[in-house]
């Protein structure tokens, strides 16, 4: 059972199950899809975080404009049609019929200008399509025009965001909200409903059927199609422990798993009535990021030098294991995605320690510590930090590698600040495939002011991201983001450790899941 | 008696503010940031620092101590950081398991180790006593998580006679399931505990078998038992209760081990979890919060020797 | 031995009796050596503590990493097996020994240090008393492994912050028992006519109470040496122990515990090191307080 599973089967078995759900035999009985998420649901709005976890339990009940499906391709999702100037600078879209918020409320143009407000305040991409926005106006009820002042290349690539932040639609009054505020009130239109009061922070979260939803009639693909919610209610239980976790799915006491840690998998995939997957294509990409402000990695030989040693073979099989799991990626944007190429690679495919050191001598590296910040709450991010420091002690750098939980790391992280004053030289990190697929991607950034943590600066690299957001054709794109990803080689910005494939496993019972690089909760079913 | 139970509950106050700017100071010298985590992994340096101001986390510390202790004084714990639940809704919500697992810890801990240790005293020295003793000592040596993964492995796993995980509530479940999952991580959990009031126990028995007034008993040939029962036990409870009262702060650290290790959505975990977000409210309100319910049960319990001990009188 | 004796929950019980002469303390340490557990239990301790001091010269590096031969069930190439970094598993619990002894020792120490000389303080200086114990009952109010994983987080996890993560819970109970043997030991009337006659406060300290307080501290010390590395263990179990860098038995079974059904071994070997080197000390302690304490001692000696 393990491995792909064709798309189109799917959709027919969705199919198939969505029919055999009208007929008037089907037991009453409540059907239950419990599940065990990736992390711990701790803020409820996924505008104001990136937590990816959020933005899965915004999925649940929020719905979106534009959604990606399998192929990275934005389709409509609760716009219905619309239009696009010849110029490109007026664009049209109309509501699909019916839809509603789960207080009763229809949604109206208003609603989605309010909400896409906020979140292009917020937003990456958001903020430069309010940037090249003129405004948004709400023709009538169901209609509402974006009025630009150039043409903008990414528009329905923005509101069709599948990644954080995705711009959900919520009732206008709860997305006047302050950006920098949570909203109090979850309220979508989208296929299942949150439970306020069964929500236990650190524990669980309780979804019901949404009965009003009005999903499309097309299948489910990614984050396009139909979003038919085939259980009445999903239950959302945090397990701190992974072998905790583990057992209880073997026991049947969970349905589902989000993200069983690879480690895990030579006992789940034998274990009877679990199957396991990867369901997301795209998996992540692993990063080492160095802090470009600080020496040694404030000159770019060093910085190259380093790159030399990071061998990916060695990252994924020391902190992924299974091979199954992991591929080496030398292309910034993941391996299968649009952009992914191999221009300008040939420095990070070297994979030597002794090449390092070769190199690391012509520098003029003094010595100076590279302080590396080791979470050790993240057990993928822990063994990078050991194995990046094992290579660059091997490779001739002096490292101190320094322990501590994910959010110091995160506070630490921001610091400019000289080691002396807590600042750092290197830390790792993931990024989900999806969120870096274009060179708009913040990792990407090459501007020390507003970029990544790590600030490298590039004026060139900057240039040649905005002429990427101008770019119309897809041959332009393709071009530029190649350049992009020279530059990001030849300043060796940050150290690529691999592309890796959370894995997903559940209860032979549960059927209908997406193919996607985010976990979505309707087409499941439990059997 | 009415004026010394005033004088020690009005006692318990300072420690509780003392207590209380410990774990404010604590948390406020520390490097990381609760702005951080919110903010997520695509924030800027910007977004953190708005967040920060937002939460008020840039106020003077004094001005953030003095805003705190003002919402003590008036029952108010704060609210989450990241889910804005009121602690106290947030400790409502998992005061349940761990309070049930505390109790059937103990219970079944003194239903245990009593008998155990008296019987120990009883035979000192004798194959009995050094097993009860050997018993006391390896329960002592081995790690909780350890326990609880062997026992989960061999009882869930292998032998499929009790969950893997959960909990389930006796007023909504049933009393059944409650105990069907709670028996795992109370066995768990008790195994130091047994440990420490079966030495305990036999100490003190060993102590008041030695008194004269046993003696006395013996020659005057009443049975074995009725001695252990009524002289012996009784005279050791004080002991015995005092180290339950002691050993509540093991208790206390063993439930955040064992709530993790089965999975409880308890208290334990709450803490944890806050200290790993750096929540600061929740830290500061759980510790606060199991600090006083350790004052109150040792209170309760320094209050509760008259009824064990008859000489002792206030 | 006298007659009258306050109740056996006074850890002063211990201090009254243990005012012994040359000729007892002889017999005491005869009796040590005749309490055949404490002889095992004292000879485990050595062995763990001769491995710890020499071990390490005859492994290879505990951080030597070969991701080619990891998860490795033991084997004659690899006695204990390799961990998920191919890393392996003997020369870490053999390095680890060291860490872990290091951490029970130190702690030990230390806190039976600071918790002495506060504790001579707040039962001498009558002013210090209330203040002192105090802050010491809100110490113990707060649960130790919450106070240790929050200090931890905060301060950063290295070796030192987690010695004195651990130490500073166990100081508490170290002061309440000096400050009871001190405040009994005051009221004896060789003490008093000591200061009646003058004598400066250290040279009573010195000579007077600090001799009482030894005996008491030694077991105290045995078992807080126990429990410090029990916790360390389980600090790195919740993920906030010493630096994974670094080998220490508590680390390993936490960067094991994801491959529990998988490669068990991985906890199995540091886990029966720990627990064999716990039981030895509390063993040890045991013997020490059956020993020392006289009237278990005269039980025993039945």
């Amino acid at each position: 059972m393990k491995g792909w599973k064709r798309p189109g089967l799917l959709a027919a078995a969705a199919m198939v199950a969505s029919l055999a759900s009208l007929s008037p035999t089907t037991a009453s009985a409540e059907k239950v899809l419990r599940v065990i998420p990736h992390a711990d649901l701790k803020v409820l709005d996924p505008i104001w975080t990136t937590a990816y976890i959020s933005r899965n339990h915004a999925y649940l009940i929020y719905d979106t404009l534009f959604a990606m499906d399998e192929n990275f391709e934005p389709q409509p999702q609760m716009v219905d049609t619309w239009e696009a100037s010849d110029d490109g600078l007026e664009w049209t879209f109309t509501l699909r019929d019916g839809l509603k918020f789960h207080d009763g409320a229809p949604v109206t143009s208003e609603d989605v200008i309010a909400s896409l407000k906020r979140w292009g305040a917020k937003d990456g991409m958001g903020q430069q399509l309010m940037a090249a926005m003129d405004e948004m106006v709400a023709v009538d009820d169901k209609t509402f025009q974006f009025k630009l002042n150039v043409p903008f290349g990414l528009v329905l690539e923005s509101i069709g965001k599948i990644s954080s932040n995705v711009p959900f639609i919520m009732p206008a009054r709860i997305a006047a909200t302050s950006p920098d505020e949570q909203i109090e009130e979850q309220i979508g239109s989208g296929p299942f409903k949150f439970e306020p009061d069964q929500w236990v922070p650190g524990s669980t979260v309780v979804y019901t059927k949404n009965q009003d939803s009005v999903p499309r009639d097309e299948p489910p693909s990614a984050a396009a199609g139909g979003k038919v919610a085939k259980v009445d209610k999903v239950i959302w239980t945090y397990f701190p422990d992974q072998t905790t976790a583990m057992n209880a799915l073997m026991a049947g006491e969970i349905d589902y798993f989000e993200q069983p840690s690879t480690d895990l998998m030579p006992i789940l995939s034998t274990a009877p009535g679990v199957v396991t997957e990867i369901n997301d294509p795209i998996g992540n990409i692993g990063f080492a990021r160095f802090n470009h402000l600080l020496p040694p990695f404030d000159d770019v030989a060093v910085r190259r030098a380093a790159l030399m040693a990071m061998k990916q073979d060695d990252y994924m099989a020391g902190a992924i294991g299974d091979p199954q799991f992991w591929k080496t990626c030398y292309s910034v944007y993941p391996c299968g995605t649009p952009f992914a190429s191999e221009a300008g690679a040939d420095l990070i495919k070297t994979g030597s320690v002794e090449a390092a050191a070769e190199a690391l001598k012509a520098t003029s590296y003094d010595g100076t510590p590279v302080v590396i910040m080791q979470p050790t709450d993240v057990p993928v991010l822990s063994a990078f930090s050991l194995i990046t420091a094992e290579k660059l002690r091997n490779a001739g750098f002096k490292v101190e590698l320094q322990a501590m939980d994910w959010s110091t790391l995160v506070s630490r992280r921001a610091k400019r600040e000289p080691v002396s004053e807590g600042g750092w030289n290197l830390f790792h990190t993931w990024w989900i495939g999806a969120d870096v697929v274009d060179p708009l991607a913040n990792a990407f950034s090459g501007n020390p002011e507003k970029g990544w943590f790590g600030w490298a600066s590039d004026e060139e690299l900057e240039k040649l991201r905005s002429d990427f957001a101008l770019a119309t054709s897809p041959e332009d794109k393709k071009a530029i983001a190649e350049k992009v990803q020279e530059q990001l080689w030849g300043i060796a910005a940050s150290g690529e450790l691999g592309q890796f494939f959370v894995p997903v496993a559940y209860r032979d019972n549960v059927k209908g899941l997406i193919k996607s690089p985010v976990q979505f909760f309707w087409n499941l079913s439990v059997e | 008696m009415l004026g010394y139970i005033a004088k020690r509950i009005l006692a318990t106050i300072p420690v509780m503010i003392i207590v209380a700017v410990f774990v404010f100071l604590m948390l406020r010298l520390a490097p990381g940031d609760p702005a951080a985590v919110i903010a997520g992994d695509y924030a800027t340096a910007e977004d953190v620092e708005r967040i920060r101001e937002q939460l008020g986390l840039n106020e003077p510390i004094p001005v953030q101590l003095l805003q705190w202790i003002g919402q003590l004084a008036q029952g108010d714990l704060g609210q989450s950081i990241f889910s804005k639940k009121p602690v106290l809704e947030l400790i409502g919500q998992r005061i349940e398991p761990t309070l049930l697992l505390a109790l059937t810890t103990i219970v079944f801990s003194v239903l245990v180790a009593v008998p155990l240790g008296t019987i120990a005293a009883w035979r000192a020295g004798s194959l009995i006593d050094r097993g009860v003793m050997l018993f006391s000592v390896g329960g002592f040596s081995v790690p909780v998580f350890v326990l609880g993964y062997i026992l989960i492995y061999v009882l869930a796993m292998q032998l499929k006679i009790m969950p893997v995980q959960g909990y389930k509530s006796p007023f909504t479940d049933g009393i059944g399931l409650f105990f069907y999952h709670i028996t795992l991580p109370t066995l768990t959990l008790s195994v130091i505990f047994i440990a420490l009031i079966a030495r305990m126990t036999r100490a003190s028995v060993i102590e008041v078998l030695e008194e004269d007034y046993i003696r006395t008993a013996r020659a005057k040939g009443q049975s074995e038992f009725k001695i252990l029962l009524r002289h012996a036990l009784r005279n050791a409870a004080v002991p015995v209760v005092t180290v339950i009262g002691i050993g509540i702060a093991l208790l206390i650290g063993g439930v955040v081990v064992t709530e993790s290790v089965y999975n409880i959505p308890g208290l334990g975990r709450l803490v944890l979890d806050a200290v790993l977000a750096r929540d600061y409210p929740i830290i500061q309100g759980l510790i606060l919060f199991f600090s006083f319910i350790y004052i109150m049960i040792n209170l309760l319990i320094d209050l509760s020797y008259t009824l064990f001990d008859p000489r002792i009188r206030y | 031995m006298a007659a009258t004796r306050p109740a056996p929950s006074d850890p002063a019980a211990l201090s009254a009796d243990s005012v012994l002469s040359e000729r007892k303390q002889l017999s005491t340490w005869q009796l040590l050596l005749r309490n055949r557990s404490v002889l095992w239990g004292s000879l485990l301790l050595l062995i763990m503590v001769v491995i710890a001091a020499i071990g390490p010269l005859f492994t290879v590096g505990p951080s030597e990493q070969n991701v080619i031969s990891r998860l490795k069930p033991p084997s004659a190439e690899w006695w204990f097996g390799t961990d998920y970094l191919g890393r392996d598993l003997f020369a870490r619990v053999i390095h680890g020994a060291r860490i872990s002894l290091v951490v029970g020792l130190a702690v030990a120490v230390v806190a039976t240090a600071i918790g002495l000389l506060t504790g001579l303080i707040a039962g001498y200086v009558r002013t210090l008393d209330a203040v002192v114990m105090r802050v010491m009952d809100g110490l113990m109010a707060i649960p130790a492994i919450l106070l240790a994983i929050a200090m931890i987080s905060i301060s950063g996890a290295t070796l030192s912050t987690v010695i004195i993560a651990i130490t500073i819970p166990e100081v508490p109970r170290v002061v309440r028992l000096v400050r009871s043997v001190v405040l009994t030991v005051r009221e004896e009337p060789y003490v008093e006519a000591a200061i009646a006659a003058g004598t400066r406060l250290p040279l009573i300290l010195y000579r007077h109470i600090l001799p009482n307080t030894i005996a008491p501290l030694i077991v105290q010390a045995t078992y807080i040496c126990g429990a410090a590395m029990l916790t360390e263990s389980i600090l790195g179990f919740l993920g906030a122990g010493i630096p994974p860098e670094i080998p220490s038995w508590g680390n390993i079974m936490a960067e094991g515990r994801t491959y529990f059904q998988l490669t068990p071994w991985i906890i199995f070997y540091p886990g029966i090191a720990l627990a064999l080197t716990v039981l030895a000390v509390n063993i040890v302690g045991d013997g020490l307080r059956d020993t020392l304490d006289p009237r278990i001692a005269r039980k025993l000696r039945t």
